[in-house]
């Protein structure tokens, strides 16, 4: 059934009234639901917090068209910036839910329950040819899946134009992380991993530091395919486009690297297993004068992500909730750390 | 390091850090890699090896060493000295000569070179006009005599190098001079030899190829004499009152001709063949040493009867009815005989017989009786057998060292007693502080102590573990029980033989406590070996257990080589380290950690598979752990398996290695052999690139796991005395490190002294601990109260170090191959770390820790890391606090068997193998500095000195 209703454009308010808003409009008061809506380019997104309402409101044009479901018979696969065709069977599904008996396994509504997989971050930084992406590796048991070749690129210099060697992605393992992000092509130029530029450093040393790095890896990219780069100050472009407009501080790319030190501090905690008890992550000491400064950057880019997250990352679902048993409870930001326990086998 | 760089600059630590470290390149230990060339000069008493590479490398007395590289890194040909001078000359294969001096700068003498020259025809000449073949320097020390090609034989001023185009002996003015019935233009191809007449410095004699020889006369341009021999000319050498000399053959044969002033064309005196009458090798060059008995030396190169022995490298001395072939295992470059240098005197009464051959230096007394070999003190052969470890001890007690020396000189009662006949020059290194031991482990089984205190790397003693095994090599089977009238008169001599009987007797690991003399030797097939240092021969035997790593872990099935058979019943040991307990680890993988505490009395160890602890006072196995995951099948299958799945990444790293290599080398003409062997080379290089065109190098990105191969390989063990339980009790502890990045911390409890036979050692797991990076653990350590590190046993009951901080708490720092992580104890919270492989990309080969005195003030050092990575490059790190200091290039990085090798000294010092036959030395201290510092004298010159030897231009023209 159809409603239509008015709201204030300037003063939208909070989700939560907007979806008291809706419970009263449809008189269901008791019943959970699902809210989506369409966004400009018809990719039906979720709204769920603040952040997606106010954004779903300022973008209405004028009309503003709202999805309510059920939550039960939720599809929640329905969701995601997909192309036209698979929009249009999924508008289909979603105003005909009996068709489709596949239930969710995992019943999810409050984005604490999405994980990030990968993120285009400091988009306002960077120079508009490069693309920066960051891929959570931590909690998915998906490979990373990918491989870097030497190659050649050329420059401007103050000598002119040169070649100069660089790093290129060869291969995307099909089903890995870097392939299903859609973020990373292969051919494309490998500038800096987690801040640190990759010229002059051989294959091998880049292998290295990606590996090193793996459990949040961040590279710079050069795509080989620039016609998807983000136009700025432009709201005319893709949907992630005009949400990575986000509101990291203006930065240069070797804060980047600091940032990126701190935050690692608070991801990869070792394990210990005491008199052969069971394993517990290995607290950090007493806090020097060091790991005070660590800290303040750990919230600081939290809160970067935080601002930038919803919009521009795109979401899974968090399959190893379910299979993995041995689970521990960690406190936020540690929740990077589910992956650790399958790890502690004692032989 | 913007880490490092970033504000804090402390201007203070900057200074002391300039005080503390400095990276120097010292000396090169061993034998010169691919030697191509030889020479000696008796008035310096120097000589000097030319290399494959272009390297010159002059010695003299022990500690005189010079080296100098030339630039085109070409094959040095010839080296010859510039009669009573401090000057060589050097032939290149790519036909350039070079003029090097020895010169005093700052108190010391340093080798430079001064001058290049390549020889120039006339325009449109073949280049065979000015390849040079035969070098002879004048002893009027104004010009160089340079036989060609084409028989040309041009003059060149010295040291300008300018052509003395008038003086040009060609090959027309040559056959001027001579009746043309036997003689024609093609006799005088090709100039095999130029020789300065011994008494009369304006003749020189000189021999073609096709073996046309004419004594020239340099005053009246023309030939006094010619002498027509029938076979093809090798070599030339006169008598030393110039009334004779002799030539040696292709065919194998000698002759003698006289030379006198009623005769112009004489017939030879005698021709001998020596080991006819079937078809024999080319004798392609020979000495006459005349002797005040009068029977003379005649001593050749070559000359073996060519279907049975065509294959030997020998060197033969006649002296009347003795002779001896001695017979070399590597090819031989060239000899030279030291004989009597005083020109003075009537006869040459040589004293001894250099060689040098591919693989070593061979010196044999010609004085004394059956010709005994003399004991290099330097130049050792290091690969006599592969090395297959290293490690440094430094500061020996003085105890200690005499009871190696003493072992090993029993050792050596077969060499002469003759001194070191090569003298020339003064060291006047400072002598060096302290005495350093450095111990090679060999693929045979052996272990060699090295003197490394100084600039000459000498062998001290050799420890064989392969009489506590039951080989197919029969240790009584003598390669020398040749018959007495055997024929040729054959003698093996020398070291080098890269053959092992079996490789499972390889040497891995070597642990040697200096202060009680306890060694650990641990091999290929998980073989570890506790011995004890004994003056006498003894026979005992030896206790024999075996460590099942795998425990009840099943359905394993090891693929690889099997145990080492043991000897039963007593088994008789020489004098030296003597093995008294063997743990063979089963599965028989290789070791790959070890351990041994000297005071405990216990030995741990580690391989692929877990490691176990030994208590080897009550000869008792106290506990075993496995650290395989269960997933990790490529461990339990053994080394076959391995090599299989590594290969082809293996097969790609090598064609990188090969391309890198590919476009720094020249193209060399070299010898028949070696151009075959750089044609393979290149034909293997085009195939590779070809290969690498089709299929790039890639790299896989995937973050490590849990499951992936070898992880529970055991890179690390050590002992510590620390707080593992609690903070108010101390207690002897083990630790492990794996190479999946899990440390593993064992509890030990020690009886007391006078119970210790009495009650059993126990060990309980007290802590795991799981690097989430999960990079391989290569060091631990544990830090105390003071943040130094704990000593080694017994190091403080000696009192040579302070004891341990007891009081405050400890700290552990765990190095893995990617990063740094202090942590606290006995509750572990991190508290420290460096990312290196993160930030830099390169990972930790080799770490150890080493203490840095300041060159300013002698009250003041500190304790750092010195860490090399596989970028090649040294790093010291401070601790505790795990701050770059400072970083060297030190090895290239495709030079993979040079990092693998590399070991630090506790000094600040270290060795890597920059050859399989040579360590270069290196120190990160200003302090500790073991480098040449010689001087070279000129001695005092006799004054119309045109009536002395010489031997200085003995090497002329080998066949190039």
């Amino acid at each position: 059934e159809f409603r239509r209703f008015s709201l204030e454009r300037s003063k939208p308010g909070k989700f939560e009234e907007f979806y008291g808003l809706l419970q009263h409009v449809h008189k269901i008061p008791n019943v959970d639901v699902l809210v989506g809506y369409t966004d400009i380019h018809g990719d039906l997104l979720p709204i769920n917090n603040d952040d997606n309402y106010h954004k779903a409101v300022s973008t209405a044009n004028p009309l503003l068209r709202i999805f309510i479901q059920r939550k039960e018979d939720a599809d929640y696969s329905a969701f995601g910036t997909d192309t036209m065709t698979r929009k249009k069977n999924v508008l289909s599904n979603v105003l005909r839910p009996d068709n489709h008996k596949k239930k969710p396994h995992i019943v999810i509504s409050m984005p604490q329950d999405f994980r990030p997989v990968s993120s285009i971050i400091d988009v306002d930084i960077l120079p508009e040819t490069h693309r920066r992406v960051r891929l959570y590796k931590y909690g998915t048991d998906k490979p990373l899946g990918f491989y870097i070749r030497d190659g050649s690129s050329v420059r401007v210099t103050p000598h002119g134009l040169e070649k100069v060697p660089g790093i290129f992605i060869s291969r995307l393992v099909p089903g890995g992380l870097a392939q299903s992000t859609g973020l990373l092509a292969v051919n494309d130029e490998v500038l800096e991993v987690n801040g640190i530029e990759v010229s002059g450093k051989s294959l091998d040393q880049v292998t290295d530091m990606m590996i090193a790095n793996s459990r949040n890896l961040i590279i710079t990219v050069r795509p080989a395919n620039q016609r998807n780069n983000v136009v700025r100050n432009s709201r005319t472009s893709g949907s992630s486009g005009q949400s990575t407009e986000s509101s990291l501080p203006s930065s240069t790319p070797n804060i980047l690297g600091n940032l990126l030190q701190g935050e690692e501090e608070s991801d990869e905690e070792d394990i210990i297993i005491e008199d052969s008890g069971e394993p517990q992550q290995i607290p950090k000491a007493a806090p020097t004068s060091e790991s005070i400064e660590s800290l303040s950057q750990i919230e600081l880019l939290h809160e970067s992500t935080q601002n930038g997250f919803l919009p521009s990352t795109e979401m899974n679902l968090n399959h190893s909730a379910g299979s993995i048993s041995m689970e521990y409870e960690v406190p936020e930001p540690g929740r990077k750390s589910l992956e650790e326990d399958g790890t502690i086998i004692t032989l | 390091m913007r880490r490092f760089l970033r504000p804090g600059h402390d201007p203070v630590r900057e200074r002391l850090k300039r005080d503390l470290f400095q990276f120097n390149k010292t000396v090169e230990h061993g034998f010169p890699h691919q030697p191509s060339a030889l020479g000696y000069s008796p008035f310096l008493r120097l000589m000097a090896i030319g290399t494959r590479s272009g390297a010159i490398k002059l010695y003299g007395a022990p500690g005189v060493e010079f080296m100098g590289l030339h630039e085109e890194n070409n094959t040095v040909m010839q080296i010859h000295f510039i009669p009573d001078q401090c000057q060589l000359v050097t032939l290149l294969d790519d036909n350039s000569l070079h003029l090097w001096s020895l010169k005093q700068h700052g108190g010391a003498s340093e080798l430079l070179e001064e001058h290049r020259f390549t020889l120039k025809g006339p325009p449109g000449s073949p280049p065979s006009a000015t390849q040079v073949t035969a070098v002879l320097p004048h002893s009027s020390r104004e010009v160089l005599y340079l036989g060609t090609e084409s028989g040309n034989i041009f003059v060149v001023e010295l040291p300008s190098f300018r052509v003395l185009e008038d003086r040009t002996i060609t090959p027309e003015a040559v056959l001027q001079r001579i009746p043309e019935d036997n003689c024609n233009r093609r006799s005088c191809e090709l100039v095999e030899a130029l020789r300065e007449h011994p008494k009369n410095p304006d003749q020189i004699l000189i021999g073609y190829s096709r073996g046309l020889i004419v004594l020239w006369d340099l005053q009246n341009n023309k030939a006094t004499h010619h002498f027509l021999g029938s076979q093809q000319l090798e070599n030339l050498y006169w008598q030393r009152d110039g009334s004779k000399f002799i030539s040696c053959h292709y065919d194998g044969s000698y002759t003698q001709w006289p030379v006198s002033s009623d005769n112009r064309q004489p017939e030879p005196l005698e021709n001998t063949v020596p080991y006819g009458p079937f078809p024999c090798k080319a004798i392609s060059k020979i000495y006459w040493q005349t002797t005040k008995n009068g029977l003379p030396y005649i001593i050749f190169q070559g000359g073996m009867p060519r279907a049975s022995y065509g294959d030997r490298h020998s060197i033969s001395v006649i002296h009347g009815s003795q002779q001896t072939a001695f017979d070399f295992t590597s090819r031989v470059i060239d000899f030279f005989i030291i004989f009597s240098s005083d020109p003075a005197a009537e006869f040459d009464d040589p004293s001894a017989l250099v060689v040098l051959a591919e693989e070593e230096l061979v010196v044999i007394d010609l004085k004394s009786a059956g010709w005994p070999a003399v004991h290099p003190p330097y130049l050792a052969s290091l690969h006599c057998s592969a090395i297959t470890c290293s490690h440094h001890v430094s500061n020996i007690p003085l105890k200690l060292w005499e009871r190696i020396i003493s072992a090993g000189s029993k050792q050596n009662i077969h060499y002469s007693s003759m001194p070191w006949p090569i003298d020339g020059g003064t060291n006047i290194a400072p002598d060096p502080p302290q005495r350093d031991l450095l111990l090679t482990g060999h693929e045979d089984g052996t272990v060699r102590f090295w003197d490394a205190s100084g600039v000459c790397l000498h062998l001290l003693y050799k420890l064989s573990t392969v009489r506590v095994f039951l080989t197919d090599a029969d240790p009584n089977d003598n390669m020398n029980t040749l018959g007495e009238d055997e024929w040729p008169p054959l003698r093996k001599v020398g070291t080098f033989d890269p053959y092992s009987d079996d490789p499972r007797l390889g040497i891995q690991k070597i642990y040697l406590c200096k202060y009680s003399g306890y060694l650990a030797v641990a091999g290929t097939a998980g073989q570890v070996l506790v011995m004890e240092l004994n003056d006498e021969d003894a026979e005992h035997v030896v206790d024999h257990a075996e460590a099942d790593l795998l425990q009840d872990q099943e359905g394993y099935r090891w693929k690889g080589h099997e145990k080492l058979k043991t000897r039963d019943g007593p088994v008789r040991f020489e004098a030296g380290f003597q093995p008294f307990v063997l743990v063979q680890c089963q599965p028989p993988a290789v070791v790959t950690s070890l351990a041994l505490h000297s005071e405990w009395k216990l030995v741990a160890f580690g391989t692929s598979h877990g490691f176990g602890l030994f208590d080897h006072q009550q000869k008792r196995l106290v506990f075993v752990k496995c650290t395989l995951h269960p997933s990790d099948q490529l461990a339990l299958e053994g080394p076959l398996s391995r090599v299989k799945s590594l290969k082809k990444s293996l097969r790609q790293s090598f064609r990188r290695i090969r391309r890198s290599r590919v476009s720094s080398r020249k193209r060399r003409g070299g010898s028949g052999n070696a151009s075959e062997v750089q044609e393979a080379n290149a034909k293997f290089d085009q195939d590779a690139l070809q290969e690498m065109e089709l299929a790039p190098v890639q790299r896989k990105i995937e973050a490590r796991s849990a499951e992936d191969s070898f992880t529970g390989f055991v890179r690390t063990l050590y002992f510590a005395d620390t707080f593992l339980r609690d903070s108010s009790r101390h207690c002897p502890s083990l630790w492990a490190g794996t190479n999946g990045g899990t440390v593993y911390a064992f509890c030990l409890r020690v009886p007391p002294a006078e119970r210790r036979m009495d009650e059993p050692v126990r060990a309980e797991q007290a802590k795991e601990i799981q690097l989430m990076h999960r990079a391989p653990v290569v060091g631990i350590l544990v830090l105390d109260g003071r943040s130094t590190p704990l000593p080694e046993p017994l190091e403080v009951a000696h009192d040579l170090s302070k004891s341990p901080d007891m009081q405050g708490s400890h700290q552990l720092l765990v190095v893995s191959e990617e990063q740094f992580k202090v942590f606290t104890l006995p509750k572990v919270s991190s508290k420290l770390k460096l990312k290196l492989t993160a930030l830099e990309g390169c990972r930790v080969r080799k770490v150890t820790v080493a203490n840095f005195g300041s060159c300013k003030t002698d009250d003041y050092s500190e304790n750092d890391l010195a860490v090399l990575t596989n970028l090649g490059d040294i790093q010291i790190i401070s601790l505790p606090f795990l701050k770059l200091q400072i970083r060297y290039p030190c090895i290239r990085k495709e030079d993979v068997s040079g990092i693998a090798s590399c070991v630090f000294t506790k000094y600040g010092q270290g060795f890597y193998l920059i050859s399989p036959s040579e360590f270069e030395r290196f120190s990160l201290s200003t302090k500790w500095l073991v480098e040449p510092r010689c001087i070279v004298d000129m001695p005092e010159v006799t004054i119309n000195n045109h009536v002395h030897n010489k031997a200085g231009t003995e090497n002329a023209a080998r066949k190039s």
